[in-house]
């Protein structure tokens, strides 16, 4: 099975991190590739996204551990700490235009989530 | 600069320099008060022997004044503008206020002096009464009439067969008329009251101790009684005024013009002891406008006290009395339940279009929407105004009608402070207007405002649901709704955020039981329920193991500390009488949980919105002033009510005599000994907004306290808004304390069986979810730093040492919000 989610130039680099059977469906899970920390999200449909795991607000690193839910239709997370919402899909800050998380190509293959950091 | 001086500290005189401050008078203000403590709630004082203590009845301190206590003052110098106190204090003024309220009527019957008489007006003589009942078995109220019977609920909730003598032909014969009369006396004598009317007193005589044994009547019947009050009536203290050369009136109080003023221009006079228009006004209401002219009047305006609406509602003995407008007409229609112990009359002009007054007594539900109605045209027939209030109409106001009539408010007023406050709450109003303020008895027309006056009110309580909580509570339990997937499907749109999520989780909690990760339900919690700990600023979490009422063994206490030794947390007593271990990683709180699972202990369920913990003194185990076992009852009930999710945190407190060392009234619910048995307070606070926790019921047998905490607390959990503390709560529950006493101690609405049952399946359903979790491989899994290296832990964790222990450093980053 390959879920290629969003277009990706073909030069990424791919990491393995886990089976995509190991995600909850909207709960996210932090992953460790290449020293950098990446929440990865698996929505209710099964679509991935990933995300920087630092919360800009707090400089925390906990974005994997927010509510997975929708605001107007878009995916997003919100921080546990103090709840602004992440857009899944830009990484922008919905309640602060100012601030937004990096985000990061993530796809299945044979069953095995990739993130690309590159 | 100008100086006010005011004569004594009432809840008038406090009325009169808080508005003068507010209006922003920026002269000296100087009070002198001859009681010795500052002005307190003068119209709550039953409340006092009922539970509440001096503090809830003492009216915030007004900012920038100079308060004088014990301070009698001796005489005026009108000529040096100088007032002079007993103690030898001069106080030189540019505009002096009297405002030295009244005395109690003390008819010069024989006897009327002897140890065991009292008055019913400060402190000082609640105070002297409830030692004076301590020895005695019976107690006479010598007056009928409001404060009369307030006077004899009081002795009554002292435990004295009590008595009420009246010279009228029926109680309280100035605010209701006979027919209402009839009912009252019913009402008051089903609880045990024995009531004499047009009863007259010859004398009061003394037993053998030289102190009141009996009253007796003409004709020579006696009663014997230990306690006599006089409640006969108020006498204006004018006797300053007189001294001072000022007019009072041939039957007392110092004459005022309509602005206030004495005549002396220097020198105004408000409240009781004022002689406004022929008449000394003794309630709260037009007594408090009084002040306010007074307060325009010193500021240059024009305001005239022209005289005040006397309408009345209070509830007395647990009877509603009420009455408004003039209790005469030429029409008048009336309903009597006799059976029902309920009389209402209206009073209408001769052509029947005019409402003129009423009489309520047993419901005063027409009172609310028919005072304000005083003088217009009827809004429906005399018969269904009858019924107003009581769910039968509904009645529209006009702009310039009263609404509250304590602070003088228009429902005009009420609409311009929405409008410009965007206001959408009573408690909003409240601090606009004042309106609701003092006596609340027109807080339900203040929420018909709002609704009517166009303010949408949204109560969804997110994007996703267009439901309150306490509606999703019951979509949830009638339809029998087990996921979220289900509910927001059905009745919602979008899938949820945090703020729709942790509801529901919580909602189903309550209902199902069950573990807060099992399934589904793990992806709705917050990070602290989905870890079962306490996030802090670095992300790492805190652990608390429950101490059932704050008490531990030596050995738990040993494990605690090795196992914060061993993981390098830091540790720090709670406020609930236990211990929080900090900055454990999320990998590390299966393995600290192992230990202390395998030491006895459980979750404390620190991170839930359930109950945390009951603390307790230590009681009369221990304690040579206890009276009943704190320590013991608290972990009862700590036992019983552990795991409960709730709309927001519970907290609990037993205090083991009247000490009150356990601080019980800043909970959700406390308790306090007595030597019967326990009181038990609710909806108290402390954090942001401190309140003061209302006795709910008093002297409960230990099984029936625990059957009404069961009641509150479901009660609670059913019908609470998201986040909603009780104390909130309770402020925002239509009619009050008096309505949560009916719904779960009289079972008015006949759900206290299901409340119980539903209280007994949560308490059989428990089961500590923290050693259920380290038993369960699956949800064991999620306690991992990184999905692809568990064994790495989370590199931006770093610690310094300060005071031996560690603190969070948070790694420095381009902060995005200054």
């Amino acid at each position: 099975m390959t879920l290629d989610l969003r277009p990706a130039p073909l030069s990424l680099s791919w990491t393995p991190v886990c089976a995509y059977t190991a995600l909850l469906p909207e709960r996210g899970a932090c992953v460790l590739v290449a020293d950098q920390q990446i929440a990865i999200f698996r929505d209710f449909e099964g679509r991935l996204y990933a995300l920087g795991n630092l919360d800009p607000f707090s400089g925390a690193y906990v974005l994997s551990r927010g509510i997975v839910g929708t605001r107007e239709g878009e995916p997003m997370v919100a921080s546990p700490m103090h709840k602004q919402a992440f857009s899944l899909v830009t990484g922008r800050c919905l309640d602060d235009p100012a601030a937004a998380v990096p985000t990061y190509p993530i796809r299945v293959a044979d069953g095995q989530v990739e993130v690309s950091v590159t | 600069m100008t100086r006010v001086v005011v004569v004594g500290y009432g809840p008038t005189a406090h009325r009169f320099v808080e508005t003068l401050r507010g209006k922003g008078f920026e002269g000296s203000i100087t009070v002198l008060g001859e009681e010795p403590r500052p002005a307190y709630d003068r119209v709550a004082l039953t409340s006092y022997l009922d539970g509440k203590s001096l503090a809830d009845l003492t009216y915030p301190e007004p900012g920038d004044v100079t308060v004088r206590l014990s301070a009698r003052v001796a005489g005026i110098d009108r000529q040096a503008r100088v007032v002079t106190t007993e103690d030898g204090h001069s106080e030189p003024y540019d505009v002096l206020v009297l405002a030295t309220g009244s005395s109690p009527f003390v008819p010069p019957v024989p006897g009327h002096d002897l140890p065991g008489c009292f008055v019913y007006r400060t402190i000082d003589d609640l105070d002297a009464i409830r030692l004076a009942a301590q020895d005695a078995t019976s107690g006479i109220v010598i007056g009928g009439g409001l404060l009369g019977l307030e006077a004899a609920d009081a002795l009554r909730g002292l435990g004295l067969a009590t008595h009420v003598v009246e010279m009228g032909p029926w109680l309280m014969p100035r605010q209701i008329d006979e027919g209402g009369g009839v009912v009252l006396r019913n009402h008051v004598e089903a609880l045990g009251l024995t009531v004499h009317t047009k009863a007259g007193v010859d004398a009061i005589e003394a037993g053998p101790d030289g102190s009141v044994a009996r009253l007796v009547k003409p004709g020579g019947e006696a009663v014997e009684a230990q306690i006599v009050v006089f409640s006969a009536g108020i006498r204006p203290r004018d006797e300053l005024a007189r001294q001072a050369g000022l007019a009072v009136g041939e039957r007392g109080g110092i004459l005022v013009d309509e602005g206030m003023r004495t005549d002396d221009p220097a020198i105004y006079a408000v409240g009781e002891c004022a002689l406004a228009g022929g008449m000394v006004y003794g309630l709260a209401g037009p007594c408090f406008t009084q002040a306010e002219v007074a307060v325009d009047r010193i500021l240059g305006g024009t305001a005239a006290f022209t005289g005040a609406d006397l309408s009345t509602k209070l509830k007395l003995l647990g009877v509603d009395v009420a009455s408004f407008g003039t209790l005469d007409g030429a029409l008048d229609v009336t309903f009597m339940d006799p059976v029902g112990g309920v009389y209402k009359k209206l009073f209408v002009s001769d052509d029947a279009r005019t409402l003129l007054g009423g009489i309520c007594v047993g419901d005063a539900g027409p009172y609310t929407s028919l005072r304000p109605l005083v003088g217009r045209e009827l809004p429906a027939s005399p018969t269904e105004l009858l019924f107003a209030g009581t769910g039968g109409v509904n009645v529209d106001l006009p702009d310039d009608a009263q609404v509250c009539s304590c602070n003088n408010v228009t429902k005009g007023q009420i609409c311009e402070a929405i409008a410009e406050h965007s206001l959408t709450d009573v408690p909003g109003i409240k601090a606009c207007t004042r309106a609701g303020a003092t006596c609340g008895s027109c807080v339900p027309l203040l929420k018909q405002i709002l609704v009517s006056s166009g303010v949408e009110v949204s109560k969804a309580m997110c994007e996703h649901f267009p439901h309150t909580r306490a509606e999703l509570f019951d979509i949830v339990r009638v339809r029998g709704i087990t996921t979220f997937s289900q509910l927001i499907a059905e009745h919602g749109t979008g899938r949820g955020c945090d703020v729709c999520k942790p509801t529901v989780a919580s909602i189903l909690a309550s209902l199902m039981g069950g573990h807060v990760l099992e399934g589904e339900r793990a992806a709705l919690q917050d990070t602290n329920d989905h870890f079962l700990a306490n996030i802090q600023k670095n992300g790492t979490y805190s652990v608390v193991p429950r101490v059932p009422g704050g008490e531990i063994t030596p050995e738990k206490l040993i494990v605690i500390g090795e196992v914060a030794r061993d993981f390098g947390l830091y540790t720090k007593i709670t406020g609930g009488q236990r211990i929080d271990l900090f900055g454990a990683r999320v990998e590390q709180l299966p393995l600290i949980w192992r230990r202390l699972v395998d030491a006895g202990f459980e979750s404390g369920h620190a991170y839930g919105k359930a109950l945390r913990t009951v603390k307790s003194c230590v009681g009369s185990t221990w304690c040579r002033y206890g009276v009943q076992d704190a320590v013991g009852l608290a972990i009862a009930l700590e036992l019983r009510y552990r795991g409960l999710r709730s709309p927001h945190k519970l907290k609990s407190a037993v205090s083991g005599c009247a000490r009150e060392c356990a601080e019980a009234r800043s909970k959700d619910f406390g308790i306090i000994a007595t030597e019967q048995g326990w009181n038990l307070y609710v909806a108290g606070n402390g954090g942001f907004t401190p309140r003061h926790a209302d006795l709910l019921a008093g002297d409960l047998p230990t099984d029936e306290l625990i059957r009404v905490i069961d009641r509150f607390l479901m009660f609670y959990v059913r019908t609470a808004d998201r986040l909603q503390r009780t104390s909130v709560w309770l402020e925002n529950l239509d009619g009050g304390l008096d309505y949560l006493r009916e719904v779960v101690i009289e079972d008015s609405l006949g759900i206290c069986g299901d409340l119980e049952a539903q209280m007994d399946r949560h308490v059989a359903g428990y089961f500590d979810e923290w050693r259920a979790t380290i038993e369960d491989p699956d949800k064991l899994s999620r306690f991992v730093s990184f999905v692809n290296a568990p064994g790495t832990p989370d590199p931006s964790i770093s610690f310094a040492t300060e005071r031996d222990q560690i603190k969070p450093v948070l790694i420095p980053l381009e902060v995005v919000r200054s």
